[in-house]
């Protein structure tokens, strides 16, 4: 039965990323991609992947969604170049196509407890992590400590996408770029019951944006759902009510703080290891108890990466939005 | 059920050549970036399903079952913070076709060529 549901949801990623491609209407494409990324979520819930299906639904079925839509708001929502055939992408595409199917014939099967990934590194994580660190999640324990220099690389690639993005749209836009929209649209604050539903949902989306947050370490999640999750929460609440009421309840100068904190809080962490005695983001010495100190420096890692995610969000979403209306 | 054990993988070919497609044979630059995620998500699913287990569960331990089989936890840490890089990676992205759009008047990849010759 699970293989029968896996092989349905498969054929409809298939047909969800042709009709994606296949349409000229880009609203519709990104209403495609949407549906896309729910569908790859429950596949990824399917193969036991639980905190990376949370973040694919909340960053790729809402936030993404909702920035597409932000950018096609300022260009066009029409692709208007003919559709030619191009022989020669399709020719390339489908050499290389064979090519991995091919390959994949020399893969292990999915499942295999023999294969190299069940083996190597995650084997060794999987038997260490209650002696170490003693927490349940180990995805957790690998993101914030085995690996935290990786995730505080990933952090500070998130701080630059956003730095990037506050630059390039921080400009003035030129004159008469955007004469015929509006000058400020209140959202939806007309329209009575997405609103209505709206301020229902959004205090629980907070409050499980913070479950989320600082359960981390005995359930699926972590800073970079919470993140998103919390940055979801103020989007929705920026499209019911307008972008002003939402930049007066999270004002921009607090988005700036924020995404610089939170980078700077994992940094921390890591040079108080230094100063302690131990290596660079080393937490078994920030407590007298080495196991205690791995919990606390987690906690501690796993905040700075939820604000970095929830303000760079935001503020990416600000600034798509407000673009030629202030 | 032998074949089923490969299937996962001939999905995420597939996937990946339709973003692959995508991006060198379309030329709205939105559409371009819809076909880079399309790409990217194809790479998270070949990652997530290489990790995946036989009879086994999400790697979060449960108390009252010793001998439970747990998931690998290593590829699904890299896809989780991938997911969140890509959304930036991608933002970033529009931000420039906003902004290619504000001085040319197109997103069109053939229309601003046009221009930049004339």
């Amino acid at each position: 039965m699970t293989v029968l549901f896996g092989g349905f949801l498969l054929a409809m990623l298939v047909i969800t990323a042709l009709a994606m491609v296949q349409t000229r209407n880009l609203f519709v494409a990104v209403m495609l991609g949407g549906i896309f990324s729910l569908l790859i979520a429950t596949v990824f819930f399917m193969l036991d992947a639980a905190d990376v299906s949370l973040t694919e639904a909340a960053v790729g079925a809402g936030i993404s969604t909702v920035l597409f839509l932000g950018a096609l708001s300022l260009t066009s929502d029409h692709e208007h170049s003919k559709t030619t055939i191009r022989p020669l992408a399709i020719i390339i595409v489908i050499i290389t196509m064979l090519l991995i199917l091919m390959s994949t014939f020399d893969f292990p099967f999915i499942g295999d407890p023999q294969s190299l990934v069940q083996n190597h590194v995650g084997a060794e994580y999987l038997a260490k992590t209650p002696e170490f660190i003693d927490i349940p999640n180990v995805v957790t324990a690998v993101l914030g400590s085995y690996r935290g220099y990786d995730t505080l690389g990933e952090v500070f690639v998130v701080l630059t996408a956003g730095v990037g993005v506050l630059f390039l749209l921080g400009k003035a836009p030129p004159p008469g770029c955007y004469r015929n929209k509006p000058a400020d649209t209140e959202g939806l604050s007309h329209y009575l019951i997405p609103r209505l539903v709206g301020r229902l949902v959004i205090p629980f989306l907070i409050l499980f944006g913070l479950y989320v947050q600082f359960h981390g370490e005995y359930s699926p999640g972590g800073g970079f759902q919470a993140g998103a999750l919390i940055a979801a929460a103020n989007i929705l609440y920026a499209l019911l009510e307008g972008e002003k009421s939402a930049l007066q309840v999270v004002p921009h100068k607090w988005l700036m703080g924020m995404i610089a904190s939170g980078a700077l809080l994992y940094g921390l962490v890591g040079v108080t290891g230094i100063l302690l005695g131990g290596n660079f983001l080393d937490y078994s010495v920030l407590s007298e108890d080495p196991v205690k100190g791995q919990q606390l420096g987690l906690l501690i890692i796993e905040l700075g990466v939820g604000i970095t995610v929830t303000g760079v969000l935001l503020s990416i979403y600000h600034a798509f939005a407000s673009r030629g209306k202030i | 059920m032998e074949w089923f054990g490969l299937f996962y993988y001939w999905v995420f070919a597939v996937l990946l050549m339709i973003g692959f497609y995508t991006v060198v044979a379309k030329k709205n630059l939105v559409k371009i970036l819809l076909g880079l995620s399309l790409f990217q998500s194809a790479v998270f699913l070949f990652y997530i399903s290489m990790g995946k287990i036989i009879d086994g569960t999400a790697p979060i331990f449960l108390a009252d079952a010793p001998d439970q089989i747990y998931t690998t936890p290593l590829p699904q840490v890299l896809i989780l913070t991938a997911i969140v890089v890509g959304i930036s990676t991608t933002s970033l992205g529009l931000g420039i076709v906003v902004r290619i759009k504000e001085e040319y008047g197109t997103i069109e990849e053939d229309e601003i060529r046009k221009i930049d010759h004339s």
